[in-house]
């Protein structure tokens, strides 16, 4: 009966956030793909002018590209793989009757709550540090020689970070979606004589699909843009070894000022982040659908 | 919907802006202990300016050059003063983003500023900014380490000698780096390091047509040099230590020898931070006999952006902050050790400084032996010691010290670190339009 | 017997989950703990117990005034939250009761947003924000975190609207109430506990962004994040101070996170939970 009025408004009432995100979209993303076709150097303006699709050329042919893209793809996927894996194993863990479950979950979701530059500051400087360190101090401990983490392992450093900021928020969502779990339906498998494995396999983890599947989601669209933590620690090095394209990007625009190229970067990177976003939402939109 | 709310916020809150604005200038610096100083003795311009308030931004170095260079290049006029080193001054006055300094004032006797200081933030005959402290490299030095490896160092040691006594000042088992150099990569962080270090070994960025001049065995030599060094009597994880890094280290006494800045002097010789403070002998920095020592030259300056509306408020702040005046301030409330060095000709001939800074006379005649504008044994077509004043070699030194770095830490070997760094300036080179 | 086991495996659950919980918070603990000690204590090798000393806190305060940056982020997070909801629950409302075929399309569009590298866009923002006289302003900010995490609120509003079943509008219909009506008194109770949950993880997010938050501002509208970046590696040693900073910098948003954990959890699903 309402419906036609009712669904007038509804756009009316969509259509500030839609217009909103329309401008805030379209106006930078018009902007860098103008300047990607430019050579615009703020540093050096004599040679600015249009080159055409020389900028996306030099960047393709940057020696750090393939590594960038891989490096890319490596932080998200392994930090998803520990985080859903660890979360999981965790949740599972925080499921259990225990005493004083509150604090312990304060504990655990802590690190979702420090700003990213804290975070790695705080692990390059009093973690990892292979003089200050409390690896090194552990290291030490046992006799053994000191690992000088960001020079050795560079890109698992960063992984390790980076993890460690988002475990909490994956454990989180995946703990509430297991204690949503049937209380009932899981004590008739337990009667049915199913083991601890069995459970979980059939019962607990196609119930947690969906909720595996919000903080791939998510969690993609963050770890993607993955880039203050690398800038803190190992500034992309040594070499190539922990540049991901967001980084390369950075060192595009605020180091060499070569914004058309820097540009060129962006819009590889929104391509790129689109074929990813592309996998991951067919799967989320799918489960969402549920 | 609320879009007019939002136009009118906007416009209420600039004109809010303005207002409060109308003599207060913001000064952007870099979180160094001098300049963190200066902020806390602020007190005593605003006396002086009771008209002029003053605003400060302090970052860390690379935020703040991020900051101030982009702040520059799209005219946002967010800075009426910038903190800038000897890199950006020649590059920022030719494309007039800097205001002459010309009103600094009858008593701030513009002649006692170091000529080498000088010459590096002169443009066509004019200052375009004015050193708050300059330095120079050089070498410090454990003399009981020194001692108990049988040497003697001398006033201007050989990279042999250098070698020689690293190798005798190990001792791995006690914690002890023969020597501790930067390897952490980045233009002002090992490159600074490594291209003046080049210089003495004769090599060169380019040539006089701008072709890289990696594929030399003048490189070849010092990278392999270097990284030998460092493997045989470095510290663990060299690769990623810069400055602080090796500070700390120092401070700790955890290294015979350390090459860098020669304002680190007044850091590892105060007894309050370092546990070597009474310990540290200081050395010219290394040399191969070719006529260059390996040491660089830099000033943390204050520049005034051209784009600013309070020329003059900032113009008085600059003359007070690199004045003499200052100098006497700090003396009085911080001890002459404590003065920002490296600018003023006539801090080097006063005998209390003298006698306050032991290291004061190695520290002069460190600058002193320093010229940017012939910085090589081979001609050279630009300026700078530890850099290339050109704006690609912020990109291209940070790309070349990561592949250096990496060479470093072992991921690379020296022969492919430096093939990959030929190429890439190659590419920057023909991409600047520097080569066809 | 059954009594016994449960409370055997309550103990292994309870050391099992304390262990793991002080390894995940030990780099926050251990930051906290070294911010209470002096620079030479805190490169003397490990220790969990400081001599208490506060002048890493005083030197830090006197090289910054921590109340102006505290401030920012406070006004900062808070306003760009409270601005976000204002233009996303009508949005996300319509959405989850009115969908239209493009309505996913239209949600996928707006979380691809997201994946813009913030840097790429940094000149032509910057040359925005310049002209339009924004530059170091907070409501320049303010709008900046408002769009930055604008889709994921309206994506959280979403999933969570959509769980309220749809006869109760129906219901509320028949009864005779507006559509305001409907929207006040029986969608906004049901409701509220997801836009809390949207608020709090919203000003989690806009506390602790630290790209265009350093970028964009100078002295008036710097926040934490920028607070933070002025003692990220100061000369010589600087641990005990860098912990002060760091503790300064995340205990308010920590603190709040701690108390309002709940809440945050409660919808902090989007829509995963069936």
């Amino acid at each position: 009966m309402a419906t036609k009025q009712t669904r007038t408004l509804a756009r009316f009432m969509a259509a500030p956030s839609v217009l909103l995100l329309l401008i805030w979209m379209a106006v930078p993303l018009a902007v860098t793909l103008w300047f990607s076709f430019q050579q615009y150097n703020p540093l050096n303006p004599i040679r600015d002018r249009f080159v055409g699709f020389a900028n996306y050329a030099l960047f393709f042919n940057n020696p750090a590209f393939s590594t960038a893209i891989l490096n890319t793809l490596i932080i998200v996927a392994a930090v998803l793989a520990i985080t859903i894996i660890g979360g999981i194993l965790l949740a599972l863990l925080l499921d259990q009757p225990m005493w004083g479950q509150g604090f312990v979950r304060i504990l655990v979701i802590s690190p979702f709550f420090v700003m990213p530059p804290v975070a790695a500051l705080v692990w390059k400087n009093m973690i990892m540090h292979p003089g200050y360190g409390v690896f090194a101090d552990i290291a030490r401990f046992f006799g053994a020689q000191p690992i000088d983490w960001f020079a050795q392992y560079p890109l698992f450093s960063i992984i390790i970070i980076v993890a460690w900021q988002w475990l909490p928020f994956a454990t989180l969502i995946l703990l509430t979606s297991l204690q949503s779990l049937d209380g009932e339906q899981k004590e008739a498998a337990e009667m049915d004589g199913a083991g601890f494995l069995a459970r979980f396999w059939y019962l607990t983890l196609p119930h947690l699909s969906r909720a595996i599947t919000v903080v791939v989601l998510i969690q993609t669209i963050f770890l993607l843009s993955v880039y203050a933590e690398i800038l803190v620690t190992t500034n992309g090095g040594p070499g190539y070894a922990s540049t991901n394209l967001p980084f390369l990007v950075y060192q595009k625009a605020l180091l060499e000022y070569k914004i058309g190229q820097a540009s060129a970067g962006g819009i590889i990177a929104v391509i790129l982040a689109n074929i990813v976003a592309f996998f991951a939402m067919r799967a989320v939109g799918k489960n969402l659908d549920k | 919907m609320n879009l007019r709310t939002l136009v009118l916020g906007l416009c209420s809150a600039s004109a809010f802006a303005f207002a409060a604005h109308a003599e207060t200038i913001t000064i952007a610096t870099v979180n160094n202990g001098d300049m963190i100083r200066m902020q806390k003795l602020t007190e005593d311009f605003t006396k002086k300016n009771p008209d002029i308030q003053l605003n400060w931004v302090t970052l860390e170095e690379n935020v703040l050059r991020e900051r101030v260079t982009t702040d520059i290049a799209t005219k946002g006029g967010q800075y009426d003063v910038m903190t800038i080193g000897t890199y950006e001054v020649p590059i920022w006055a030719k494309q007039n983003w800097l205001l002459p300094l010309e009103n600094l004032g009858d008593d701030y006797d513009q002649k006692d500023i170091i000529p080498a200081i000088a010459g590096g933030l002169t443009v066509d005959g004019k200052l375009y900014a004015a050193p708050f402290y300059g330095e120079s490299s050089f070498v410090m030095y454990r003399k009981d380490l020194m001692e108990k490896a049988g040497l003697k160092m001398p006033d201007a040691p050989t990279w042999t000698f250098i070698k020689e006594a690293a190798d005798k000042m190990t001792d791995k088992a006690n914690g002890v780096n023969g020597v501790c150099l930067r390897g952490k990569a980045g233009w002002g962080e090992n490159m600074a390091f490594l291209t003046a270090m080049s210089n003495s070994f004769g090599a060169r960025w380019f040539d006089e047509q701008w072709n890289p001049q990696f594929d030399q065995p003048e490189w070849k030599n010092t990278l392999q040099f270097y990284v030998d060094l460092m493997k045989a009597d470095g510290p663990d994880g060299a690769s990623s230590n810069g400055f602080n890094e090796n500070l700390a280290l120092f401070q700790q006494g955890k290294c015979g020898m350390w090459i860098d800045a020669t304002v680190a002097a007044s850091f590892v010789s105060d007894p309050k931070n370092s546990t070597v403070a009474d310990k540290v002998g200081y050395a010219l920095a290394p040399d191969n006999g070719l006529g260059k020592r390996g040491n660089w030259l830099w000033a943390w300056s204050l520049g005034i952006p051209a784009g600013t509306q309070k020329a003059a408020a900032a113009e008085k702040f600059v003359a007070w902050a690199t004045g003499k005046g200052y100098l006497d301030l700090v003396a009085s409330k911080e001890g002459w050790a404590n003065v920002p060095p490296g600018t003023r000709s006539s801090l080097y001939a006063n005998p209390e400084y003298e006698k306050a800074a032991p290291f004061a006379k190695m520290t002069l005649d460190s600058i002193n032996s320093a010229d940017p504008t012939k910085p090589t044994v081979k001609p050279v077509p630009y300026v700078g010691v530890q850099f290339v004043a050109i704006p690609e070699f912020q990109g291209l030194g940070t790309t070349v010290g990561q592949l250096f770095s990496a060479a470093l830490a072992g991921q690379m070997s020296v022969d492919d670190a430096l093939k990959q760094a030929q190429d890439a300036a190659k590419a920057a080179m023909t991409e600047g339009g520097y080569i066809q | 017997m059954a009594r016994a086991v449960t409370n055997r495996h309550k103990t292994i659950a309870t050391i099992a989950a304390w262990a793991v919980a002080l390894v995940i918070f030990f780099p926050i603990l251990y930051t906290i703990i070294t911010s209470f000690k002096s620079e030479q204590e805190a490169i003397q090798g490990f220790s969990l117990i400081p001599s208490g000393t506060l002048e890493s806190y005083a030197e830090v305060q006197s090289q910054y005034n921590y109340f102006k940056p505290f401030m920012n982020s406070v006004i900062l997070a808070l306003g760009s939250t409270l601005l976000a909801l204002v233009v996303a629950i009508p949005a996300a409302w319509s959405m989850a009761f009115s969908p239209t075929k493009r309505t996913k399309d239209v949600l996928m569009w707006m979380l691809s947003t997201k994946m813009m590298p913030a840097v790429a866009v940094l000149f032509p923002i910057y040359l925005i924000f310049r002209n339009l006289g924004l530059l170091d302003s907070r409501i320049g900010m303010t709008v900046m975190l408002m769009l930055i995490n604008l889709p994921i609120v309206i994506w959280m509003l979403y999933t969570y609207f959509r769980e309220i079943p749809g006869e109760i509008l129906e219901a509320a219909r028949m009864d005779g109430a507006t559509l305001w009506g409907e929207i006040l008194y029986v969608l906004t109770p049901m409701a509220v506990p997801g836009i809390a949950s949207t608020m709090l993880l919203n000003i989690i997010l806009a506390w602790n962004e630290a790209f265009w938050t350093i970028r964009l501002t100078t002295t008036n509208a710097a926040p934490l994040t920028a607070f933070i970046s002025s003692f990220s590696s100061p000369q010589g040693l600087f641990w005990a101070k860098l912990s002060a900073a760091s503790t300064l910098a995340i205990a308010p948003i920590l603190i709040m996170g701690w108390f309002s954990q709940k809440q945050l959890v409660r919808g902090l699903t989007f829509g995963a939970v069936k």
